[in-house]
């Protein structure tokens, strides 16, 4: 072994071990930022590990490091400027479409591959070699084309930008996909038979099947197929390490597909979904306006800001249910004014957050740090569901689904056995919300009838900028 | 590098993954979710790979370059986001007046 590849070597031993610290590292609030940092780090080693191995053994043309360069840059930079830019709210989009590209990125390299046979020692591959050769391409492409095309699918739905076409959500969506999927295969086989141009089909017809795949799924189900894409682009750098016969791809590739898979677990569980229903039922609203959706509110009593406040005045303990809504009307910040003044008042306040609050588990914690919320009193469910009993008034603010009832007394309801925040045990409920639309499952909400349910309609920014004036004219928060 | 000792280093590299991510708190998923992203963003390393052994032909060169512009942009734009997500759990609230 020569110098290079001892360096080389060493450096990608390194960056494996400090990468797989950096997910570790993750995995703590404490040492959270630092382990980002360290696999960031950890990256930029290996990209140096790498270069100076070529650098040493076969030298690196000039023309290279120009394309090196435009390419670096130009990523670069308009990642460096999304990631500035984005709001906390559109953070399930964003991890989207980084994702997308990393899936896209892969497709290429396997397409440049397949097409330009890479110099040196690839001429005279024996058969088995060959076929691993293609195989390992294959997949590349496959997954690499369903990742960035379901990616965009799924950034777009989010963003508001893609419907759900009507016709998605009947059977011939499993037709057209079982079609795309034979096609992909046929591909395949014609590949490793030696005919090339099939490349293009396998390109174009996973393509559509990521496609076919992401836009049947409901809004309410997107952020676990977000993380199911995010596995698939591991597998696809996986599939590319084995392509261009990197062990440190197949590792880091490997890792982020199964860590992707772990936390798509993780979130069906809190949705009370099977991962097989969120691929293949469709939307969920679709489901259920047979089922359950049908029933009418009854006895929904409406209240103004001013007995809000008034009730909150009194109270000793208040809890308030941050959903989707509140980051949506950009209102945490005002949230955080609120409590900041029943606080003053020896008012205790704690944040329920449940598991999915937010799209995606920890979106709801990230935009409550945001408003500066201490992170000791954002409780988790399990910890924050005896309480309830025991509290005066609870907020719900932009929440629907996960304080839904339902998903404990009506066995026949599609949200049956979902977790769910069980605010109706508190003595007041309080709901700001703009209307009586159903959420994201498109349910009907049994709380909302509840006797101790009051609705407060508005704007959630609005009614919480005229609940800081009601509160101030009771002299709450002024010592 | 034989087939078969890369595929012990999938087999591997896969249950590290799992019992690395096993524990997370809720509270770090979608930090978690951000910085995994961009650490699938290592094709990274293919693309350089390409670009490096293309030898003047254009064609791959540029494939090549597209190749690692999406691969950066995943990176580094994922690593910038889970850092911004992340500095707010650190900042204590008494720090902003």
């Amino acid at each position: 072994m020569n110098l290079p590849v001892i360096i080389k070597f060493v450096i990608d031993l390194l960056a494996v071990l400090l990468l797989a610290l950096g997910i570790k590292g993750l995995s703590k609030v404490k040492s959270a930022r630092d382990a980002n940092r360290l696999a960031a780090f950890a990256m930029s080693l290996s990209v140096v590990g790498l270069l100076s191995y070529y650098l040493g053994t076969s030298g690196i043309a000039i023309q290279s490091w120009i394309w090196i360069i435009i390419g670096s840059i130009i990523g670069s930079l308009f990642g460096a400027i999304l990631a500035k830019k984005v709001p906390m709210t559109s953070m399930p989009e964003t991890v989207a479409l980084f994702n997308g590209c990393g899936g896209m990125s892969s497709l290429l390299v396997a397409l440049g591959v397949a097409i330009f046979p890479i110099s040196g020692g690839q001429e005279n591959l024996d058969f088995f070699k060959s076929l691993i050769n293609e195989v390992s391409i294959s997949v590349s492409i496959f997954v690499g084309a369903i990742t960035f095309t379901g990616s965009i699918v799924a950034m777009a739905k989010l963003q508001g930008w893609l419907s759900t076409p009507g016709w998605t959500q009947s059977k011939v969506r499993h037709f057209v996909n079982i079609v795309f999927a034979v096609a992909s295969l046929i591909a395949f086989f014609d590949l490793i038979n030696g005919n090339t141009s099939s490349i293009w089909l396998l390109v174009i017809v996973s393509s559509l099947l990521g496609i076919g795949v992401t836009l049947p799924i409901g809004g309410a189900d997107m952020p676990v197929v977000i993380s199911l894409l995010n596995s698939y682009s591991g597998i696809a750098a996986a599939a590319a390490g084995f392509v261009v016969d990197s062990q440190l791809l197949i590792v880091a590739g490997a890792m982020v597909g199964a860590a992707g898979l772990i936390l798509t677990q993780v979130m069906c569980k809190g949705m009370n979904r099977s991962l097989v229903s969120v691929l293949f039922g469709g939307s969920l609203s679709a489901q259920s306006t047979a089922s359950s959706g049908s029933g009418e509110y009854i006895n929904i009593t409406s209240c103004s800001v001013e007995e809000c406040a008034l009730t909150l005045e009194a109270a000793n303990k208040v809890i308030i249910v941050p959903g989707y809504g509140l980051a949506v009307a950009q209102a945490q910040h005002t949230l955080r004014e609120v409590t900041k003044k029943l606080e003053q008042n020896g008012i205790e306040v704690v944040y329920a957050i449940h598991p999915v609050a937010g799209r995606m588990p920890g979106h709801m914690n990230v935009l409550l740090a945001e408003a500066d919320v201490p992170y000791e009193q954002l409780k988790e469910m399990d910890v924050v569901n005896p309480d309830f009993p025991a509290t005066d008034v609870v907020l719900v603010l932009g929440a629907n689904d996960v304080v839904n009832p339902q998903a404990k007394n009506d066995s026949s309801s599609p949200l049956y056995g979902m977790p769910v925040l069980d605010v109706q045990e508190a003595r007041t409920v309080f709901v700001i919300k703009r209307g009586m639309s159903a959420g994201y499952s498109g349910i009907k909400n049994d709380l909302f009838d509840l006797p101790n349910t009051s609705m407060v309609f508005g704007d959630a920014k609005k009614v919480l900028n005229d609940l800081i004036g009601e509160l101030k004219d009771l002299g709450v928060g002024e010592k | 590098m034989s087939f078969i000792s890369l595929l012990w280093v999938l087999l591997l590299g896969s249950l590290l993954g799992l019992e690395l991510i096993g524990k997370v708190p809720p509270t770090l998923h979608t930090p978690l979710m951000s910085g995994a992203n961009a650490i699938s963003g290592i094709t990274m390393l293919a693309a350089l790979t390409l670009i490096v052994k293309a030898e003047g032909n254009v064609p791959l060169l540029i494939i090549g370059s597209v190749s690692l512009g999406f691969a950066l942009f995943n990176v580094v734009g994922g690593f910038f986001v889970t850092d911004r997500m992340l500095a707010m759990f650190s900042r204590k609230p008494s720090n902003k007046k």
